[in-house]
């Protein structure tokens, strides 16, 4: 767990100290929120998705090298399986420690449906055939509702059950020691438990022999053969790995939003969550995770202070803050790719790999 | 018998032949040159042997056993090591991650560790050098570490493709005499290399091949002293 934190190398008692105080910040973080408005909570929910997302492409972009436009197709798989299985839709109402590792499941096989065509594809041939897979996966969710009605097309599926377990249900609001604790809220500690065992399992990856031979297959696949790297297999894995932690998050986000349409899986999210990969750094756990808070946070900060600030300044709203957000947003990356290329918090590799040499 | 035997072996490129049927062996601790103008099939050889191309006829064994369609990953694992044309060091990885890149199949961390010092004693520019990223090293110096990398899986076969390509002329000579040490040690070794003098003064027997067929096969000082190998390969 240590290992998790880097700057702990140096001083122990600090580091303990840091985890501490930030394991409570953690911890009060949604009820500080909910005073700002139960928005904030939902925002914040969301970045956590977004973060589990963006671990699960770092496998498959930052460790294996694998450009992937085509990811959020396994989000919406995770989040279909689950809609279907939990929803008046089909009339199935299972446990949902049942279909998640159902949805973390068929997303793997689905990612190793997309990994085995491609294993002999690199670099931009590798990111069209990925996109081709994105756009099929949303196209049959927008299409499957005829002959048999089986996702409803572009009507989404509503009324999807939320996270219950022995009696204990994750979306009604109770009051524990006095304090009232709202749906989004338990939705946050569990998405926080997810998201650390999620970032201790990629630690793990990182460091084990699945992690080298990602290392050596993204700088240098005919190399990684020589070395005795059945790079076949660890492609897939790698495929099928981050395909599975999409899934999971589907899965989840299906659970607290209680309705999903095929609109929630487009091309512009695969590239987001891949953007949170590149700025936060592509490689590093913990930059991917920062790029994913920063990218979450950031555009809805922005929805809130683009349109008063027009007002105060002009006495009317001149330009949609829609436009501006998304404007100033790609400004953002822009900047960032310009003055920080290897991103926000790069990994060890990257950050050596465009330092200027040391002699 | 030899530890390296090849017999009739074809290999093409989508019906193109570019190896019609060579045979050649490597014995046990030998240094064996093949060498050869560009396009001659030498590399292609070499990469059939490694399991990257598909053979498309005859056979190649390996201490009695076929490899003749192993694939790569697998064939380290039974003791051949390439050290591919072009080095393919991994250039962002330190030295020193590179070297344990090439004991990845091995498990025996102790043993890893002390054939890592072994590597820096053989090298002493890599040990200076066992921080910095490959990618910054001269060209002499990644071949030097390619070689180490390849000899890290503690292989009983070393496959070496053009070890002196794109390198200056010293350190060619430096990279040679490298390669006779290694051999020295009792390292068995399979040279293809295109400067043909240098690989037959390190060598014990040469083969020499021409579009896609060994047309030679002496020892090297014989090879070294017959007016067609010093009229096509050595320029006189």
């Amino acid at each position: 767990m240590m290992r998790l934190f880097q700057g702990g190398k140096d001083s122990p008692v600090a580091a303990r100290a840091a985890i501490l105080l930030v394991g409570l910040a953690l911890l009060v973080l949604p009820f500080a929120l909910a005073q700002a408005g139960t928005a904030w909570v939902r925002i914040t929910n969301l970045a956590i998705l977004f973060a589990l997302l963006a671990l699960g492409l770092n496998i498959v972009v930052g460790f294996a090298g694998l450009l992937d436009l085509g990811y959020i197709a396994f989000y919406g798989v995770g989040a279909y399986c689950y809609a279907l299985l939990a929803s008046p839709h089909f009339g199935l109402h299972l446990p949902f420690w049942v279909i998640l590792p159902i949805g973390a499941a068929l997303a793997c096989l689905f990612g190793v449906l997309l990994g085995a065509p491609t294993l002999k594809l690199r670099g931009d041939y590798l990111a069209i055939v990925t996109l081709g897979f994105g756009e099929i996966i949303r196209i049959l969710l927008n299409n499957l509702a005829q002959p048999i009605n089986i996702t409803n097309g572009p009507q989404g599926i509503t009324l999807i059950d939320p996270f219950r377990i022995a009696g204990f249900d994750f979306s009604k609001p109770e009051r524990w020691f006095g304090l009232m604790v709202s749906g989004p809220i338990k939705y946050y500690y569990l998405l926080l438990v997810v998201l650390i065992v999620v970032m201790v399992v990629n630690v793990r990856l990182q460091d084990s022999r699945i992690g080298r031979a990602w290392v050596a297959i993204r700088e240098d696949e005919t190399a990684a053969q020589a070395m005795g790297i059945n790079t076949r297999n660890v492609k897939l894995l790698a495929f099928a790995m981050g395909a599975s932690f999409g899934g999971i998050a589907g899965g989840m986000f299906a659970a607290m939003q209680s309705f999903i349409s095929p609109e929630s899986f487009v091309l512009v999210e695969s590239i987001m969550v891949l953007a949170m990969v590149v700025l936060g750094g592509m490689g590093n756990i913990w930059g991917v995770v920062l790029g994913a808070v920063l990218l979450s946070f950031v555009p809805e900060l922005l929805r809130y202070t683009v349109e008063p600030m027009q007002k105060a300044i002009f006495g009317r709203t001149l330009v949609d803050p829609e436009v501006i957000r998304m404007l100033l947003f790609g400004l953002a990356l822009v900047l960032m790719m310009l003055y920080r290329p290897a991103g926000l918090w790069p990994s060890r590799t990257r950050r050596r790999e465009l330092a200027p040499a040391k002699r | 018998m030899a530890l390296l035997e090849v017999r009739d072996l074809k290999v093409g490129y989508g019906g193109i032949a570019a190896v019609r049927g060579i045979g050649f062996e490597v014995a046990q601790g030998e240094l064996v040159a093949l060498i050869g103008a560009n396009g001659a099939g030498k590399t292609t050889t070499l990469k059939a042997l490694a399991g990257m191309l598909v053979p498309s006829g005859g056979s190649v064994h390996f201490d009695g056993k076929s490899i003749t369609r192993t694939p790569s990953h697998q064939l380290i694992r039974q003791g051949v090591a390439l050290v591919p044309e072009g080095r393919g060091v991994f250039t962002r990885l330190t030295v020193e991650e590179n070297l344990s890149m090439g004991a990845y199949i091995r498990d025996d961390r102790a043993g890893v560790r002390a054939d890592l010092e072994r590597m820096f004693g053989l090298f002493p520019r890599l040990k200076e050098r066992r921080a910095q990223v490959a990618g910054t090293l001269s060209g002499g110096e990644q071949q030097m570490l390619a070689i180490g990398r390849a000899l890290m899986s503690r292989p009983r076969l070393l496959l070496l493709d053009e070890p002196s390509m794109g390198l200056a002329p010293l350190m060619v000579q430096k990279i040679f005499e490298v390669i006779q040490g290694v051999s020295k040690e009792g390292m068995t070794i399979l040279l293809v290399e295109q400067n043909a003098r240098l690989a037959l003064e390190v060598a014990s027997r040469g083969y020499v091949m021409e579009s896609g067929e060994i047309t030679l096969a002496d020892d090297s000082a014989a090879l070294l002293a017959s007016p067609q190998v010093r009229q096509a390969y050595l320029g006189e």
